[in-house]
């Protein structure tokens, strides 16, 4: 590769890092406050569905009863 | 990976950008349309500090609260009395990846040794074994459907099986050769159908392929070191997924522009492995800097950090229960610790494995979850 193909292609290279952090730069944000708020509401929402969380009686979960208690 | 290596690697997909000009989102015309044509490189090294400074007083300006604070009020979680409720043994060497098929009761897992095993969880019956042709299945993953599973690894391919109600017959001859990368194979999943399979691999890139085809359908590149995993957002939320890597970044992608739409880079280490939260506004990651770290979307920046000076060994695997409050993380000494998303403090470590754990999933409907490890095994947990 000559020196002069070797430089645009690093000119090339800056000017899609420059493109690609303008592009993050003007991402829309929200504050900490209002999306930590929304983490805690969805898990508290959703809490009583979770199994792992709840814990649910034996009977219910196929994998808590031990596999000697089948019946064939 | 340090300066030198990174920008022969760019200039390496530079040209690849140049030669095949109808399949990439940024063509060469496009990235000089708002450039000045005088800038020099220096110019344009000088306005890449400014902006990356500017993201970061962007970020600060809107973080006015920790997580945790946030989550003072809530309820603590109690004691959690988690134990191994199956063992499936089988592989003859490390096991690599798992997941779970949407009946919630079958695991597809793939190992060191070359063999996938497609197994009944309830009953710990093997119900498939294909023989790859190459050691070190990195990745393999279920279809929608619970029809076929995808897998590949040194062999730098993904490739998809049918599975077979007839026990007898060999998988190997239907196989289909889906995914080409020029590195080896890290992750993969189907999309939310059985036609649609997304990688990621050593090479550097993430891509989108027609599963009946085999046809490239978008390609993704931004990362400068090998991608080590992915994950798509929940169905609900659109069409975006994540991806980590050995260059420490977690981005955010676009699936049909190919764009990188966000980008984290406060992991010290190799990302292992990047999980969505349920809602799809936040995801998780597991690091070689011995930290799971939570981002969240929307503020664009990372919100929690799941660490303690005990904890010394890489993060290989992470996944989140149903609700998202907690977080299981598989890490290389052998144990998995589970974390409360919400105050950042941990509420339970388990021990089985004896080896490093490599691979965990929660089960579709969150009533277990299963670990793959080196020590041959896999576990399921409840």
């Amino acid at each position: 590769m000559s020196n002069n193909s070797a430089n645009s292609s690093n000119l090339v290279i800056a000017q899609k890092a420059v493109k690609q952090l303008r592009l993050e730069a003007s991402v829309r944000r929200i504050k900490v406050s209002q999306a930590a708020s929304d983490l805690k509401t969805f898990c508290l929402q959703n809490a009583h569905k979770d199994p792992l969380l709840m814990g649910v009686p034996s009977s219910d979960n196929p994998f808590r009863p031990p596999k000697s208690c089948a019946l064939f | 990976f340090s300066g030198s290596f990174g920008e022969v690697y760019q200039t390496f997909h530079l040209s690849i950008y140049m030669s095949s000009n109808n399949k990439f989102s940024i063509s060469p015309e496009m990235a000089t349309q708002e450039v000045q044509p005088n800038e020099t490189l220096s110019n344009l090294k000088a306005e890449s500090d400014t902006l990356k400074t500017k993201l970061e007083d962007e970020r600060a300006k809107l973080h006015d609260v920790e997580l945790h604070q946030v989550a003072e009020k809530v309820d603590g979680l109690g004691q959690f009395i988690m134990k191994t409720r199956r063992t499936l043994k089988g592989h003859g060497n490390k096991v690599l990846c798992m997941d779970w098929c949407k009946d919630k009761r079958r695991i597809v897992s793939s190992s060191q040794d070359g063999k996938v095993i497609v197994w009944d969880a309830f009953t710990t019956n093997k119900e498939h074994a294909v023989t790859m042709p190459c050691t070190w299945v990195m990745a393999c993953a279920y279809a929608p459907s619970g029809c076929a599973v995808a897998c590949g690894g040194l062999d730098n391919k993904c490739s998809v099986y049918p599975l077979s109600l007839d026990k007898n017959e060999n998988l190997a001859a239907k196989k289909k050769s889906v995914a080409m990368h020029t590195n080896y194979l890290s992750a993969c999943s189907f999309t939310n159908s059985d036609m649609q399979i997304l990688t990621s691999s050593g090479d550097g890139t993430c891509a989108l392929w027609d599963v009946e085809s085999g046809q490239l359908l978008q390609s993704f590149h931004g990362h400068a070191a090998d991608v080590l995993c992915l994950d798509l957002a929940p169905s609900e939320t659109g069409n975006t997924f994540i991806s980590g890597g050995c260059d420490k970044k977690a981005n955010v992608w676009d699936m049909r522009s190919g764009q990188c739409i966000q980008s984290f880079e406060t992991h010290e280490s190799d990302i292992n492995s990047v999980r969505y939260y349920p809602s799809g506004d936040a995801f998780a990651s597991g690091s070689d800097d011995a930290t799971c770290r939570l981002y969240d979307l929307r503020a664009d920046r990372e919100v929690a950090i799941y660490s303690k000076e005990s904890i010394i060994f890489g993060a290989s695997s992470v996944d989140f229960s149903l609700s998202g409050r907690l977080l299981f993380g598989g890490y290389n000494d052998y144990t998995i610790n589970v974390w409360d998303v919400l105050k950042g403090t941990r509420v339970s470590i388990l021990f089985g494995h004896e080896n490093r754990v490599s691979a965990l999933r929660v089960s579709p409907d969150g009533t277990a979850f299963c670990s793959g490890s080196w020590d041959h095994t896999l576990r399921v947990w409840a």
